[in-house]
């Protein structure tokens, strides 16, 4: 019946456009999956009954064809047959894309491929294996850093926070294996608590556009996913060991591989990394050191149309905190400030002590998905995360070895989403997540709760569509629904509780009255709504452009509602604020990127207004038998964040390449008309590239990286009288370092042992001239200058 | 068909799942805290050698680190060109009963000192306690008054302070280090 209405409609062609038989019909057959040509796929014109097959470029053309509608079935020995309906107009130009199963069946992640983008229409950065494994004796948030746009905000080197466009903490989602990680990220000295070495890939998205993850990603989303998985029956491996002269200590990584033909696999990964006391260029930062253990395990059935994952993760990070930045008072503060050197310096020592801290994560998960046939896929995942952390203070007596933040975290998070891609035009998803969590705060440490007992409850519901307009244009939108329910129980000083005026306000969460404390129960209820929406376009084979639009909204993260405290690393006594809303995030963004084989560029420009926006600035001084703090609340304003992120490739011939990466943002106050607090400086990165195969592989990078002082940051100093010198003393926290220049320096070379077994020797040189500096974005800076010049030697071992 | 059970059957295992989570509720409520290295009051009792009237400063913050400032004695008055013994008695009083923090300090007398500032030369001061090592502690000690005069005297003690440091054990802070444990300001005339 079909054939006839075709032919019907030929004919009514070719009557009313009058025979016109000179077009060419041509084309370019692509992977659905990775866009990579397909060669040797059937080109066959139903309905003339004309054939022809690919090129090793995937191209096809056929001539001779009449103006008119024709239907082309497209085929290939690893794909889904393909009918299409085309019409040819003149020459006539058609991009297909075939699903082709077996590069599917190789990929181990529940939704897309690895190295390859998550979204089309969003601003999108992948970090490769390669390059993981060059910081695999670091932090996830050093790595990151090679994205223009992303930096981090530290607390000394082994506490590496990442900033996308200078959001961080609760703005970012980290993804881990479809994990949504869960590690109290709220506080500026928590790190994200992942190993770097489990990660093959790792996807950087900036903005809230990817709402599968979650709405509340105002900066954005970190996704780690495992290595690809080949399906055949193989056993490989691969082990990363390196020494270096910075922390005198070794990095240990290794991991081993079995997979089967049928579809079974299993991974088994683990790490060690020992540094002790690392160094700035004229001291020892001591108690700097670091001690990390970690094992992963990664294993299930992988069909095209079913399979299974469990995966099991444990990481343990015991961190010293630098010795001369704990404090007693503002005093001791403003002595440290002064002093051009850390207060306490010892010789070089493995040894962690007090102020440390030590964390331990453990991940479980099971995911299952199935593809149903002309319907799509659907996946289900549950996840347990158990997040227990230590916070060891200098103490006295018999406290001395007791920690004085004991919180144990526990959160079960359960996600199904359906994803309908039968269609080649177009693709829905729809999602639901469903979370609990439970906080446990310890009341043996002696110290009263930094963060109180409480249960979180998450539901979310999304849908996503991804609509392909033509073969140059893409469309995305997306919907999120979000309700977050956190139900605390927590005791207040009674003194507390009528200076932040709560009895007049929240007089009926009083559970108990104890005297000088009273426990409360608050519970708030918030409900979210994110949107998307995303266009990329493809200008030409060199020009394209992407526009996008996210909402999203966030709920007050713990520490923003409950901080009670003084806070003895800053020195100062931080309240949350039980009456603060959601914030609410508009952000626009547009990319432009030019490729032609020598040169390539990629400039992304992006607005981010948020009102609601939840910080935390000085509000006052509070005395107290130590001294005078200064009090630091947390309050709302509205900002707006903008920036420029620059990505250019040049290589002047096979051996020598030039790259730069800059990033350039503002942040603003729009409340009290100023700079906002912890925006990153401008940065440059230049790098000098030269490849040999023939030697080795040999490879060599030089480094440079330019970071400019913060000239715009808010003025929050303040004046204290100090009892000792009887003096009132400007205490100056606002002033930002200098800027600063470092080179660095890398090369590797590959030796191929046996057929399958090769050895990549590889020298680092980092802060070649052991310049001084210090960063504006790394709290110790008070305190100490960074890291002075580092030689690591690190040896890869792949077999 | 096959396919809608699968479905629903995965989506009811979900909910189970969620529902299990839910029965993890701990119905026992927190219990409070309260902060053990926290010195509420600081008592410096001044008995003067030979005759005269004993004399106290305190200071006194009951929350702690909370909001509310510590009650401090207003005013000490000594007699000019006496020598006074002092004393000094450190508590948690947010413990019941309360905690003598003097105990802790002898206990660790190495990583601890006092040290005392006078301004408009309303006193001098010498140590009367020492370490193990032959370092001052400070708990106890001298105040010498001379000629009548109107200042303050500012008691400091100082956590893991370096007591080898230049000066430090003539007990100038200068170069003491280390972390503040408290530190009270408190008026006095010399009459």
């Amino acid at each position: 019946m079909k054939y006839y209405v075709l032919v019907l409609c030929c004919c009514f062609f070719n009557i009313s456009q009058s025979q016109n038989c000179t077009s060419t019909f041509f084309g370019e057959v692509h992977d659905f999956h990775d866009g990579t040509p397909i060669i040797e796929a059937s080109i066959y014109i139903e309905n003339l009954e004309k054939h022809t097959t690919t090129d090793h470029n995937g191209k096809f053309s056929i001539d001779n064809l009449c103006e008119g509608l024709i239907t082309v079935v497209v085929s290939h020995l690893d794909c889904d047959t393909k009918r299409i309906e085309i019409e040819i107009k003149g020459d006539t130009f058609y991009e297909i894309n075939l699903e082709h199963h077996i590069e599917a069946l190789n990929e181990v992640t529940i939704s897309g491929a690895s190295n390859s983008k998550l979204t089309k229409t969003s601003q999108e950065t992948i970090l490769k294996t390669k390059t993981i494994e060059r910081y695999s004796a670091l932090n996830l948030g050093d790595a990151l850093k090679q994205v223009s746009g992303v930096s981090s905000i530290n607390t000394g080197n082994s506490i590496v926070k990442p900033v996308i466009n200078g959001m961080h903490s609760s703005r970012l989602i980290v993804m881990t294996n479809g994990v949504r990680l869960q590690d109290q990220e709220w506080g500026i000295e928590h790190a994200p608590n992942i190993d770097i070495n489990t990660a093959g890939s790792i996807n950087v998205l900036k903005g809230a556009n990817a709402l599968a993850y979650g709405g509340d990603a105002i900066g954005g989303v970190i996704v780690l996913k495992p290595s690809t998985i080949k399906l055949k029956d193989s056993l490989y491996g691969k082990t990363i060991i390196s020494g270096q002269t910075n922390g005198r200590g070794y990095n240990l990584n290794s991991v081993l591989t079995k997979t089967y033909k049928k579809g079974w696999y299993a991974s088994l990964q683990g790490s060690l990394k020992r540094f002790g006391d690392f160094e700035a260029p004229d001291y020892a930062l001591t108690n700097s050191g670091l001690n990390t253990k970690a094992l992963s395990f990664n294993a299930g059935y992988k069909t095209f149309e079913q399979g299974f994952n469990v995966y099991y993760s444990y990481l343990n990070n015991e961190i010293g905190i630098l010795r001369a930045s704990h404090i007693g008072n503002i005093e001791d503060l403003a002595n440290a400030i002064n002093s051009p050197q850390p207060l306490v310096i010892s010789d070089f020592s493995y040894d962690i002590n007090a102020p440390r801290q030590e964390v331990t994560h453990q991940i479980v998960k099971a995911a299952f998905y199935k593809r149903f046939k002309k319907l799509g896929r659907l996946d289900v995942q549950y996840d347990f995360q158990n997040n227990h952390r230590f916070e060891f203070d200098i103490r006295v007596g018999d406290d001395r070895d007791k920690p004085a933040v004991d919180l144990t975290l526990k959160t079960h998070t359960i996600r199904t989403s359906i994803k309908l891609d039968s269609k080649n035009n177009v693709i829905y998803e729809f999602g639901l997540n469903a979370g609990y969590q439970n906080n446990f705060a310890n009341p043996d440490t002696g110290v009263r709760r930094l963060i109180p007992d409480y249960e979180k409850y998450d539901l979310g519901v999304f849908a996503i569509s991804e609509l392909k307009i033509n073969n140059n244009t893409n469309l995305d939108f997306g919907i999120r629904f979000d309700y977050n329910k956190i139900d605390a129980k927590k005791f207040y000083q009674t003194s507390r509780w009528i200076e932040r005026g709560y009895d007049i306000d929240f007089s009926d969460i009083v559970i108990d009255d104890i005297g000088t404390q009273l426990l409360t129960n608050p519970v708030f209820d918030f409900y979210n709504v994110s949107a998307s929406a995303g266009l990329y376009h493809k200008i030409n084979d060199k020009n394209s452009i992407i526009f996008n639009y996210g909402l999203s909204n966030r709920a007050p993260n713990p520490s923003e509602l409950f901080s009670d405290g003084l806070h003895q690393s800053a020195a100062r006594i931080e309240l949350g604020d039980l009456r603060i809303k959601k914030e609410t995030s508009n952000r626009v963004s547009g990319t432009y990127s030019y490729q032609n084989n020598a040169f390539s560029v990629n400039l992304e420009a992006f607005y981010n207004n948020i009102s609601d926006y939840i910080f935390i600035e000085p509000t006052g001084v509070e005395q107290t038998n130590r001294g005078a703090f200064p009090v630091w609340s947390y309050n709302k304003t509205n900002a707006a964040i903008f920036g420029l992120d620059l990505t250019a490739n040049y290589k002047f011939n096979k051996q020598w390449s030039f790259n730069n990466k800059s990033a350039f943002i503002k942040g603003r106050d729009l409340k009290q008309n100023e700079a906002l607090i912890d925006i990153p400086s401008f940065k440059t990165v230049n790098v000098l590239g030269y490849a040999n195969q023939k030697w080795l592989n040999f490879n060599t990078e030089l480094q440079s990286e330019l970071v400019l002082r913060q000239n715009d940051f808010p003025n929050n100093n303040f004046e204290v009288f100090i009892p000792t010198t009887q003096e009132m003393l400007e205490i100056d926290i606002s002033s930002t370092p200098p800027t600063y220049h470092l080179l660095h320096f890398q090369s590797e070379i590959t030796i191929d042992l046996k057929t399958k077994t090769s050895l990549n020797i590889g020298l680092n040189v980092s802060n070649i001239f052991n310049t001084t500096y210090r960063e504006n974005l790394n709290r110790l800076r008070y305190f100490a200058d960074d890291l002075g010049r580092n030689i690591k030697l690190q040896l890869k071992l792949s077999y | 068909m096959k396919t809608f059970k699968t479905i629903t059957l995965l989506f009811i295992s979900a909910l189970i799942f969620t529902a299990c989570n839910n029965d993890d509720d701990d119905a026992s409520l927190p219990v409070p805290v309260n902060e053990e290295e926290v010195i509420t009051t600081l008592t410096a009792t001044l008995t003067p050698v030979g005759s005269g009237a004993t004399v106290t400063l305190q200071t006194r913050d009951l929350d702690g680190n909370g909001p509310d400032a510590p009650v401090v004695t207003p005013l000490g008055v000594l007699q000019a060109n006496t020598i006074y013994n002092v004393s000094l008695v450190l508590l948690n009083e947010t413990e019941s009963p309360a905690e003598l923090i003097n105990e802790e300090i002898e206990e660790e007398d190495d990583e601890h000192q006092f040290f005392y500032q006078a301004t408009n030369n309303v006193g001098m001061f010498d140590y009367s306690d020492f370490d193990g090592n032959g370092d001052p502690i400070g708990l106890a000690f001298t105040l010498t008054t001379t000629d009548a005069a109107t200042g303050t005297i500012t008691i400091t003690l100082r956590h893991e302070p370096v007591k080898d440091a230049a000066g430090v054990s003539d007990g100038d802070i200068t170069n003491a280090g280390g972390e503040t444990d408290i530190q009270a300001t408190f008026n006095v005339t010399v009459e």
